[in-house]
C-alpha cells in the first residue's frame, strides 16, 4: 500500500478524445513537477515518458471523452487497473466540445469532414467517463487549473478530500473586486451558473464568462436564461452560450434544449 | 545482426508526442517494405460542428483542438475572419499578437527540446529520469518554459486556452507596466536560449540528410509569425487564399490517414527547419551568430538537428519578445468595431510545429457555413513516413529495441501533435466497407 512509506504510489495518465491540454497541466506545474515526481511513481504517462510500469495504479488521471467503440472498452480496462479514478477536464467530465455531435446526425457530420465516410468508426455521442465507469473525483475546467491538480494529488496521497471550490464564478469576481459586467455593462455572462476555478478570468479581461468549468452544483439556469433575454439575447444565442465546452453537462444541456424548443 | 531476415519495428503507443499514434515498420533484409505512422486519436469533427456557430466563437472553439498550441489556432482564426470582414487591426495589436506568439513558441519549444526530445539523444526514458543526472539542465528547461507560459498568462489570462484573443484585436490589452515586469525574466530566457543552442549542439547526431521541400511563411521584414507569403525552396510563392489550389490531401490506404502533398510534387516539410532555412536572413544577429557558432549554416537537411534549430528559434522568440515590449504603446482601443457582413477569409500562421491554415465562410449574421483547418502535423505526416523509410534502412544491423527507439526519435524530430492532426486526418479503421 502507498501508506506504508515503502512504495511510492503509482500514477497513470490516460487519454481519450481530447486536446492534451489537461494532462499538459501537470508538465506546466514547473515549480512542482520535480517534487511531484519525487513523491509518486509516474507509472504511465505516454505524453511525458517512454517508460511504462504495469498496473494496478493508485491514482489514474483520465482525460478525454468517449467517442469510439474501442475507447468505450478501453475505459473499462482503465477502471479495472486503478484504485482512485479522477477525470480531468471538461471532455472527461462532461463530454467536451465534441459533445456538440450529440444534437446532430453524426453520419452527416462525418460526411462533411471525411472523404471516405464508410471507413470512419465513431460513436453517435460523445459521453463523459462517468457514463461508462464509476468515477471517484471530477476535476472541472477547459482546461483544468493546475493548482487544483496538485491539490488533488496531494489530498489523495494523504487520504483527505481535495479542497476544490464548488461555488460560482461570481464569488471569484467579487473577491477580485471586479465590477459586474452583466449589471454594469449589459454583457451576457455565464458566471452565475458556472463553477469557480479559473479565478474569474474572462470578466477580468472585459468579457463574459463562457462556462469552461461547467455548471456549479445549484446552477439556476432558468433565471440566467431570463436575464440573458432581458439583455437582448435571442433564444438561438442563449442556446449557443450553454452549448460550449460543457454542453452535455445536464444543467447546461437542459437550458440549451429549453431555448431551442421555444 | 540478422541482415537477411525480415523483421518488424512496432510501437503501439508513441510516447513523448501529443496525442495517440502508433508506428509499424516492416523490413525484409535491408529493404523497408512498409512504414505506417498510424493515428488512432479519435475524430472530434471540429469542422463539422463549427457550422452554425458565430465567427466570434471560432478562436475559442478551435483552440480546443490543441492544448499545446492554442494560440496558433486563435491567431489563424482571427486573421482568417478579419480578412473575411475586411478589417485592419491596430499596429499595437499586431505587435501584441507577435508577443503572444513568442510566449507560445518559448513554452512549446522549451517543452519539446528538453522534455520530449533531448532524453532520446542522451538515452533517458524521460526528462524526470534525465533530471537525476542533469538536474541543472532540466531546471533550466522548466524555468524557460515557465517564462514562456508567464508571458502567455499576462497577455491571455492562462497558459492553456488563453481567453484574450478577439476578432479585431484583444478583449483586453496589457499596460506597459505589466509587460515591463516580464523583461528581467526574458533577459534571463535569452541567455538560457543561447545556452540551449550550445547544449543541443553537443548532442550526438546520426549522419542522415534528406532532400526536402521546405514550406514556410516569408515576410519582407520579419521572421514569420502571422503574416507573409507561403514559399518553398522549390519555387512555391503564394497567398493564403491560394493554399487549396496548391495543396491536396490524399487518402493513402497504407497509412490510415490523410496526407497533405503539394500538387504535382509530393511530401513537404513544415516547422522550425523550414522556417530557419527559408528565413535565416530575417533572424536577429544574435540568433544567426549562435547558429553559425553551432555549425548550423542553412540549409539544414538533417532532421535530427531540428533540436538545435528549435533552440535558435528560442533565441529569436526571446529577442523578439523583448523588442515588442520595448516598442509597445497600448492601442487606443483593444479591438476595432466589426462590420456586419458575410464573407470568406483565409489565413496561415506559423504554429511552433509549422504552418496552420484556416479558412471560414460565414453569412451576414456571422454564422459559419464552412470551415477548413489544416494543422502542421497533417502536413508533415507523409514527410515523417518518408524519413522513416530511408532512416530505418540504415538501422538494419541494430538490435531491434535500439532501432525502435531510434525510429521513435526520428518521429519526434517533428514534434508531432497528433491531437491537432486528427481533426483533419481522415482516420480510418481497417475493415470492409460492407461491414461498416
Amino acid at each position: 500500500m502507498s501508506s506504508n512509506g515503502k512504495r511510492k504510489p503509482k500514477i497513470g495518465v490516460f487519454k481519450f478524445a481530447s486536446c492534451d491540454g489537461c494532462q499538459l497541466s501537470l508538465l506546466d506545474a514547473e515549480d512542482e513537477l520535480l517534487a511531484v515526481a519525487g513523491a509518486v511513481e509516474i507509472a504511465y504517462f505516454p505524453e511525458a515518458t517512454r517508460a511504462e510500469l504495469k498496473g494496478p495504479y493508485d491514482i489514474c488521471l483520465v482525460e478525454g471523452s468517449i467517442i469510439t467503440h474501442h475507447d468505450a472498452e478501453r475505459v473499462q480496462e482503465v477502471r479495472r487497473k486503478c484504485k482512485t479514478l479522477v477525470t480531468i477536464g471538461a471532455c472527461a467530465t462532461a463530454g467536451g466540445i465534441q459533445a456538440l455531435r450529440n444534437w446532430k446526425d453524426v453520419d452527416e457530420m462525418v460526411r462533411m469532414v471525411y472523404a471516405t465516410p464508410q471507413f470512419i468508426s465513431t460513436l453517435k455521442m460523445s459521453t463523459p467517463v462517468a457514463e461508462h465507469v464509476e468515477v471517484d473525483f471530477e476535476l472541472r475546467g477547459c482546461p483544468i487549473n493546475k493548482y487544483h491538480l496538485i491539490e488533488l494529488i496531494s489530498a489523495t496521497l494523504i487520504g483527505r478530500k481535495p479542497n476544490i471550490p464548488t461555488y460560482s464564478v461570481c464569488i471569484e469576481c467579487k473577491r477580485k473586486m471586479n465590477v459586474c459586467l452583466s449589471v454594469a455593462r449589459g454583457i451576457a455572462c455565464l458566471g452565475p451558473a458556472t463553477q469557480a476555478g479559473c479565478g474569474a478570468l474572462c470578466p477580468s479581461f472585459d468579457r463574459g464568462c463562457f462556462g469552461c468549468y461547467g455548471p456549479m452544483e445549484s446552477a439556476n439556469t432558468a433565471s440566467l436564461t431570463e436575464q440573458f433575454r432581458i439583455l437582448g439575447q435571442t433564444d438561438e444565442e442563449i442556446s449557443r452560450a450553454f452549448r460550449g465546452f460543457n454542453a452535455w453537462a445536464w444543467q447546461f444541456r437542459k437550458a440549451s434544449e429549453e431555448c431551442e424548443k421555444r | 545482426m540478422r541482415t537477411g531476415a525480415s523483421r518488424t519495428i512496432r510501437v503501439d503507443t508513441l510516447a513523448r508526442v501529443e496525442g495517440e499514434g502508433a508506428l509499424l515498420i516492416n523490413m525484409s533484409g535491408e529493404r523497408v517494405t512498409d512504414v505506417k505512422l498510424k493515428i488512432y486519436e479519435p475524430p472530434r469533427l471540429f469542422e463539422a460542428f463549427l457550422r452554425g456557430r458565430h465567427y466570434s466563437e471560432a478562436p475559442d472553439i478551435t483552440s480546443r483542438i490543441c492544448g499545446i498550441c492554442p494560440i496558433a489556432y486563435q491567431m489563424s482564426a482571427v486573421h482568417a475572419i478579419e480578412r473575411a470582414l475586411r478589417i485592419h487591426i491596430d499596429p499595437a495589436v499586431r505587435l501584441l499578437r507577435r508577443l503572444f506568439y513568442c510566449g507560445e513558441w518559448i513554452e512549446s519549444h522549451a517543452l519539446h527540446v528538453y522534455m520530449l526530445h533531448a532524453p532520446d539523444f542522451l538515452g533517458y526514458q524521460d526528462a524526470i529520469a534525465m533530471a537525476r543526472d542533469h538536474k541543472e539542465v532540466v531546471e533550466r528547461a522548466l524555468r524557460l518554459k515557465k517564462i514562456g507560459n508567464r508571458l502567455v498568462q499576462v497577455l491571455g489570462g492562462r497558459e492553456i486556452h488563453p481567453i484574450s484573443a478577439a476578432i479585431g484585436g484583444f478583449h483586453k490589452v496589457p499596460s506597459k507596466q505589466q509587460l515591463a515586469e516580464l523583461v528581467e525574466d526574458l533577459e534571463w530566457a535569452l541567455e538560457a536560449s543561447l545556452e540551449t543552442v550550445r547544449f543541443t549542439a553537443t548532442l550526438p547526431f546520426p549522419n542522415f540528410e534528406q532532400d526536402y521541400e521546405f514550406v514556410a511563411l516569408r515576410h519582407p521584414d520579419e521572421y514569420p509569425f502571422n503574416e507573409g507569403r507561403l514559399v518553398s525552396n522549390r519555387g512555391l510563392n503564394i497567398d493564403a487564399a491560394e493554399y487549396e489550389d496548391h495543396f491536396r490531401e490524399l487518402h493513402v490506404k497504407h497509412s490510415n490517414a490523410l496526407h497533405s502533398v503539394i500538387r504535382g510534387r509530393s511530401s513537404y516539410l513544415v516547422g522550425p527547419l523550414a522556417r530557419f532555412n527559408l528565413n535565416f536572413d530575417k533572424l536577429p544577429q544574435v540568433a544567426q551568430k549562435a547558429a553559425l557558432e553551432a555549425k548550423l549554416p542553412p540549409p539544414v537537411k538533417n532532421p535530427f538537428r531540428s533540436i538545435i534549430v528549435r533552440a535558435v528559434e528560442l533565441i529569436f522568440a526571446c529577442h523578439e519578445a523583448l523588442r515588442a515590449i520595448r516598442e509597445y504603446e497600448p492601442p487606443a482601443a483593444a479591438h476595432v468595431e466589426l462590420p456586419k457582413r458575410s464573407g470568406t477569409g483565409w489565413a496561415i500562421t506559423e504554429a511552433p510545429r509549422g504552418i496552420l491554415y484556416h479558412s471560414y465562410t460565414f453569412d451576414e449574421n456571422g454564422l459559419i457555413q464552412n470551415a477548413k483547418i489544416v494543422p502542421p502535423t497533417s502536413q508533415n505526416q507523409k514527410r515523417i513516413e518518408d524519413d522513416l523509410r530511408d532512416y530505418a534502412a540504415t538501422l538494419v544491423a541494430w538490435p531491434l529495441d535500439e532501432a525502435t527507439w531510434k525510429c521513435e526519435q526520428a518521429i519526434r524530430n517533428y514534434d508531432p501533435c497528433i491531437s491537432c492532426a486528427t481533426h483533419f486526418l481522415k482516420l480510418r479503421i481497417e475493415k470492409d466497407p460492407e461491414s461498416a
